[in-house]
């Protein structure tokens, strides 16, 4: 897996993954002027692999999700770069051909994907659907997939014919997990699936996805806050700060040696139920306003070992093998 | 109306509230078109504990388990259907605040603060941030203009707005969202109040800019003398910011203690749970699985037994043919409400 962004060598496509995001730029214009979400972003995600993409709100977590599968809002733009699923540049695509993608290849769980159900169909029906629209198979095959699907998330039958209403919150994101696996997509991207749960639903839903995934083998992104949640699920991880990755590696590194000083203090800053009750970090000031983001490394106005070089320059990549961190002065 | 007879200790080391047999019954109408029949859900129900001075206290539990109902009461925002809640704050005789009606109930809403789970929907938009601030001086007709400006300047200072004349005047829209729950903050602080019930003050907040909220109200609370009820679903919030916590579920406290006690050493198979339930930001970690069954249910009409008997593991006969058992102490200073426990 190649993840510099300054790479050379292995441009789209060639380096085998999955998925390959290479340099990719998104804005938004907004009244106040352009913002860039999304500035410079380059990762893969193999085949049966998880990546966690952790960060503050407004980091530009959401916004990849949303630029690789092109559902874009009507003020945003895809500036640059490359998006690669097996070798094929999806960016050049129509919305025509991209909705062959879409579902199919690539699926996704939003955050509010439980209020996305159609309040006046039958939940069954509308997997169904959707089934109909992407894979064109005839109505008694779709319903012998529904259960299949229902069975691999854990739902029981009787409830394929009933309305979302009398489904609870958790139901909810199952049925919809299911809708996103039902073409049996290649990769599935999960912004936040468990943010409005409660935390033992929660855990019902983590276990289900995670246990889906490495089933079917399929490539995920997982997008959270949380990082006991993307501490869970994922296999890398990659931390963003003010629309860039300021660090990736695998999970077990980041969470217990990494680099970069914005990892270490969510880190510190993340209160833990077991364990020590050790003390809680603060991160000084807010995140940055991307109307107008900071000089140099973005996070410097708020490190600690911010030096002057940090105002000025791009931070250069620290590279401990596959672990890397884009910083000026790795604290030891 | 006043209740002293369960507060007749000397009046320096009584609590600072006292909470007996809080109940919150709402009515829903279960109607067929021949009949109509009266139900109600059992949001809270013979909910007891204490609050020490300067004390505090979390009410733990997941959504629909009646920890906001129950905070709502403590400060007159929502009626309670029965139960007593003596407030002696030593000024007075101790009186029964689910009992107080015109000026009584305006002299404790002063002294009786909340702050709200969503900075982006607790302050209004229209109005800059000196007026929400001043808004409980005017109502509690404290001071004239000039001291209203000095109060509210001196309060957004202690809450990190500094300097407080750049944010006097600016709306809501201007600040971000820490910044608007330290107004949040401020509001509830500045008339002063002993006591402050804070539902879920941080779970909006990114996790870089929650620690100094959490010890911006910690050392306000020292600072001012305020004892805090925090209504949380977060474990982890409640073990940084609590002295001791109350496990609720459907309206029920099923387990009460020392904040370290409860969670390091829970006895209710329900805390039992909610504790494994949480994810532990170590990778690798494999958490055994949780151990219940099902989802939780609305509280209408429920039967007699423990509320937790459907979805307890351990549960058997006894606890089907019985009442929902007593909240009792199983160890030290650390209250059960389980007879298998």
């Amino acid at each position: 897996m190649n993840t510099d962004s300054e790479a050379t060598t292995a441009r789209g496509g060639e380096s085998g993954a999955l998925l390959d995001v290479r340099d990719l730029v998104m804005t938004y214009s907004t009244r106040h002027g352009e913002v860039r979400a999304v500035d410079g972003v380059s990762f893969s995600v193999e085949r049966g692999q998880a990546l966690g993409l952790v960060g503050e709100s407004g980091c530009g977590k959401s916004s990849i999700a949303i630029a690789l599968l092109r559902l874009l809002p009507e003020n945003a733009l895809i500036r640059g770069g490359g998006v690669y699923l097996d070798g094929a540049d999806l960016l050049p695509l129509s919305e025509e051909e991209m909705r062959a993608y879409r579902w199919a290849r690539i699926s996704m769980v939003f955050q509010a994907a439980m209020n996305s159900l159609d309040p006046v169909y039958r939940v069954g029906d509308q997997i169904i659907e959707a089934l109909e629209q992407h894979v064109h198979s005839a109505r008694s095959e779709s319903l012998e997939r529904v259960r299949e699907l229902y069975d691999l998330v854990s739902l029981d039958h009787v409830f394929i014919p009933r309305y979302p209403h009398e489904y609870s919150g958790g139901m909810k994101q199952r049925a919809i997990i299911a809708m996103a696996l039902a073409c049996e997509p290649d990769l599935i991207i999960a912004d936040e699936p468990t943010t409005a749960l409660d935390v033992i639903v929660q855990d019902r839903i983590l276990r289900e996805i995670k246990k889906v995934q490495t089933e079917l083998n399929m490539g995920m992104i997982y997008i959270s806050h949380d990082m006991a949640v993307i501490a869970e699920v994922s296999d890398v991880v990659a931390v963003m700060y003010a629309g860039r990755i300021v660090e990736f590696g695998d999970a077990h590194t980041i969470f217990n040696d990494p680099i970069h000083p914005y990892t270490r203090a969510l880190m510190s800053a993340f209160p833990s139920v077991s364990g020590e009750k050790r003390e809680l970090s603060d991160i000084q000031g807010e995140p940055p306003n991307l109307l107008n983001p900071p000089s140099g490394c973005r996070f410097h106005p708020r490190c600690p070992y911010a030096t002057q070089e940090c105002e000025t320059g791009e931070p250069p990549i620290v590279r401990r093998g596959e672990h890397w961190a884009a910083c000026w002065n790795p604290p030891n | 109306m006043t209740d002293n007879s369960k507060a007749t200790n000397t009046s320096s080391s009584r609590p600072l509230l006292q909470v007996r047999g809080l109940a919150k019954l709402f009515p829903v109408s279960t109607r067929n078109w021949l009949r109509r029949n009266r139900s109600f859900i059992h949001a809270v129900d013979g909910v007891e504990f204490e609050l020490g001075r300067g004390e505090s206290f979390g009410l733990v539990g997941e959504s629909g388990c009646g920890k906001t109902t129950t905070g709502k009461m403590l400060v007159r925002l929502v009626e309670p259907t029965d139960g007593h809640i003596i407030f002696d704050d030593g000024e007075g005789e101790g009186a029964d605040i689910a009992a107080l009606k015109g000026p009584a109930l305006k002299a404790f809403r002063r002294k009786a603060q909340m702050i709200f789970q969503d900075p982006y929907e607790s302050l209004n938009p229209r109005r800059t941030i000196f007026d929400t601030v001043a808004e409980p001086l005017k109502t509690q007709k404290i001071g004239g203009a000039f001291e209203r400006i000095d109060r509210v300047s001196r309060m957004l200072e202690l809450v990190g707005l500094t300097p407080a004349r750049a944010f006097l005047f600016r709306h809501p829209h201007e600040l971000s969202g820490g910044q608007r729950q330290r107004v949040a903050i401020a509001r509830a602080l500045v008339v002063e109040p002993t006591f402050v019930v804070a539902d879920e003050p941080t779970s909006m907040l990114d996790v870089s800019i929650r620690t100094g909220v959490m010890r911006l109200l910690e050392g306000l609370g020292e600072r001012l003398g305020v004892s805090y009820l925090y209504i949380t679903h977060d474990l982890a919030f409640a073990r940084y910011m609590c002295d001791r916590i109350a496990v609720m579920y459907l309206g029920k406290i099923v387990e009460m203690g020392e904040t370290e006690s409860v969670l390091q050493n829970p006895q209710h198979p329900y805390t039992r749970a909610l504790l494994s339930a949480v994810p532990t930001p170590e990778p690798g970690v494999t958490r055994p699985q949780v151990s219940i069954k099902g989802g939780v249910s609305l509280p209408v009409d429920p039967p007699a037994r423990c509320r937790f008997y459907d979805r307890c593991p351990i549960a058997d006969d006894f606890c089907r043919d019985n009442e929902h058992p007593p909240l009792e102490e199983k160890d030290a200073a650390h209250l059960t409400a389980c007879y298998k426990a």
